[in-house]
């Protein structure tokens, strides 16, 4: 008997339900990999002490410090120092769960610590058909390798870590095809805000996405992992990539992937995951990478982004009232006006980092760019590599050497700027052009104004003091 | 959780499209390690000023609205981050809850696990909804989880849809943890077929 065809998504949900969806009743989904950090545990490990319950697969539980943590230098004496008190009690209560619980935890300046959704495939962690949670809605980032993989809030967190599973809701499944090639300059960070611009921060909401063409195929892992991280900021709650030996190369040889003859039997099972010629998706949306150029946002959520070249749009020509209301606001914030262009304007900070854009070749491309160069006078530029481990391969290169020089900021491993919990934020005011994934109010410092971008787009923007296209000065450097 | 009780009570319209959890509470208060006191920082950065001195001008400082327990918000509210913290700031600052035309997954789901109730109403609906309490601040609604009505007060009963085993959870008052606990044997079973696919350890 053949089967219906069917999509990678319904393969990952299938071979991982405990009990399916019936009339009333949600799925019982089985979580493979629970990935836990500072911020969104405490509450959760105590309702487990309240009840009295354990962990149940610790083996399946790692644990990172990333959100709070401080990206300052370390100490004469290596230690990294938390100066906030809130912050430093909060690490002191995650590393007492941990402890407690069983946990194997990354903590703070140690080789393997960084942000949670860097370290699981730096650590092989994160393998095809799996599935993946963490109380972090951008754990859509381990989609990139054809994982089903979505954030939980703190409730379900605890659920996982004492049942080791979910109660879900099957989601519908969104084709989100690309196909094309990516012009010189042009980065998989523009096709991912090409998409969430063209669909807006609502569209997806209630599906899986799934990637795929041929400009996804021609992406590195690091690549399609920037765009399944910020399938959330398009409204889904996870986005996938049909892995391939793009996916398989990168595994190869990483701390926690199979070895000898499981390897084998692991490459078997994942070259089976893509989805079936004639599988059905609910919907689809589809956009041509031959003719993107490098996007920016203006606004004040992630869907309000244009072509750098494009031009700020204006409220009065929309029709629907709310609409014009939420972008007149927007606009106010960021204090920009109608139709302006954004190119040459002045920014206070470029941020380089958080799981969106903080991975090795995010790093090179930045340092391609600004070898040899100085940064604008009067601008601050934050480098802050995804992991300890990052930072270490950064080193080996030379690559800090390059952003010292230029005058750029070489930090700890961290969120930092992206989240600005830990000291790393913009001032009321200042302009920073960002490689992370949220431009909202405030998100970066209270009255901070972001525009999202490409590390390129970032670097640029940095050696001019104002928004680059960065095309411009990437033809002139290969 | 206490088992969620049909009630009447006026509503405040912050009628802003894709409201996101980073305005609901800034991160800088997600340093706690309890869900105590975040009412107060519900909305921080739309409600006070630098100096802490209360927005005249937002309409949640507005003393005619001091007491509503229905917030209606633009649509897809709760995009963005999944802190759980949201629903905990809104639950702390008084509501009970949530009008929109759609939420953000992760927020919905945090929302119904915490009891605050989303209530999806179609466009026609949430446009007279936010006139109403815009127009009369003691205009108030009936919510009721069992018959899945909200009450106008005009009247009129719109339906809102819910899962059934979330309203079965929140009518009861009981989290969704114990019913996952139940489900050990099933749990095993399945763990007796699949050998974990990676472990943590070294
Ligand atoms: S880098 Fe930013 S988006 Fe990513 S996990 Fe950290 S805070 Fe969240």
């Amino acid at each position: 008997m053949t089967s219906a065809p069917q999509t990678l998504f319904e393969k990952v949900w299938n071979s991982h339900l405990v009990r399916p969806q019936s009339a009333d009743l949600p799925a019982v989904l089985y979580i493979d990999l629970h990935l836990v950090h500072e911020v969104t545990s405490p509450q959760a490990f105590s309702l487990l002490r309240e009840r009295g319950l354990k962990v149940r697969r610790p083996t399946q539980t790692l644990a990172t410090m990333d959100h709070s943590t401080p990206t300052t230098p370390r100490g004469a004496d290596g230690v990294i120092p938390v100066v906030d008190e809130m912050a430093l009690k909060q690490l002191e209560v995650f590393t007492r769960n941990c402890d407690d619980f069983g946990i194997r935890m990354f903590a703070l300046g140690t080789e393997n610590q960084g942000i949670v959704h860097v370290i699981g495939p730096e650590q092989g962690l994160t393998q095809p058909g799996m599935t993946i949670v963490c109380g972090d809605s951008h754990t859509s980032t381990h989609g990139a390798f054809g994982a089903l993989a979505f954030g939980i809030g703190t409730s379900e967190v605890a659920h996982v870590l004492a049942t080791q599973c979910l109660l879900q809701n099957k989601p519908q499944t969104m084709a989100v095809r690309v196909d094309g090639g990516l012009a010189p300059g042009v980065a998989a960070k523009d096709i991912i805000l090409a998409i969430i611009a063209k669909i807006g921060v609502g569209g997806g909401t209630g599906y899986v996405f799934e990637y795929m063409g041929s400009a996804i195929r021609g992406l590195t892992m690091e690549g399609r992992m920037t765009i399944c991280n910020m399938s959330i900021e398009g409204g889904a709650r996870a986005g996938m990539i049909a892995p391939d030996e793009t996916t398989f190369n990168y595994i190869a040889g990483r701390p926690h992937a199979p070895h000898g003859a499981d390897w084998e039997a692991a490459l078997a099972n994942w070259r089976a995951l893509p989805s079936d010629d004639g599988a059905v998706f609910d919907a689809e949306v589809i956009l041509n990478a031959d003719e993107l150029v490098p996007m920016i946002t203006y606004g004040t959520n992630p869907g309000m982004g244009i072509p750098i070249t494009g031009r700020v749009p204006d409220p009065d020509g929309l029709g629907d009232v709310s609409q014009k209301m939420a972008l007149d606001k927007a606009l106010r914030y960021m204090d920009l006006q109608p139709n302006q262009s954004l190119l040459g304007k002045k920014v206070d900070v470029v941020f380089v980092g958080s799981c969106t854009n903080s991975r090795i070749s995010d790093l090179r491309d930045v340092a391609r760019l600004i070898n040899g160069r100085k940064i604008a006078d009067n601008l601050r530029m934050l480098v802050v590599p995804g992991s300890q481990r990052v930072k270490a391969q950064a080193e080996a290169e030379g690559l800090h050497e390059i952003f010292k020089a230029a005058g750029a900021e070489w930090r700890e491993a961290g969120c930092s700027m992206c989240i600005a919990m830990n000291g790393d934020e913009l001032r009321p005011g200042q302009y920073a052009v960002s490689t992370s994934n949220r431009n909202f109010e405030g998100r970066q410092g209270k009255g901070g104004r972001t525009f999202l971008a490409s590390p390129l787009t970032a670097a640029a923007t940095a050696l001019n003091g104002c928004i680059t296209d960065p095309r411009e000065l990437y033809m002139e450097k290969v | 959780m206490e088992a969620f009780k049909p009630f009447a009570g006026s509503m405040v319209a912050v009628p802003i499209n894709d409201i996101d959890t980073d305005q609901i509470i800034p991160a800088r208060y997600l340093k706690v390690t309890d869900k105590l006191g975040l009412g107060a920082a519900c909305f921080a950065d739309w409600r006070y000023n630098a100096d802490g001195s209360p927005k005249a001008d937002f309409v949640l400082n507005d003393p005619q609205y001091q007491h509503a327990q229905v917030l209606i918000g633009g649509h897809n509210f709760g995009c963005g981050s999944s802190r759980e913290h949201a629903p905990w700031a809104l639950l702390g600052a008084g509501f009970k809850a949530v009008i929109s035309t759609y939420f953000a997954d992760i927020f919905k789901n945090n929302a119904l696990k915490n009891g605050l109730l989303p209530i999806i109403v179609d466009e026609e609906t949430h446009r007279q909804l936010i006139s109403l309490a815009q127009e009369d601040p003691q205009s108030q609604v009936r919510v009721d989880l069992e018959t899945q009505t909200l009450v106008l007060p005009d009247g009129r009963a719109v339906n809102f849809p819910i899962d059934g085993f979330s309203k079965e959870c929140l009518l009861q008052g009981v989290d969704q943890l114990g019913y996952l606990m139940n489900l050990d044997a099933q749990i095993a079973a399945y763990e007796t077929n699949h050998t974990p696919r990676v472990t943590t350890r070294v």
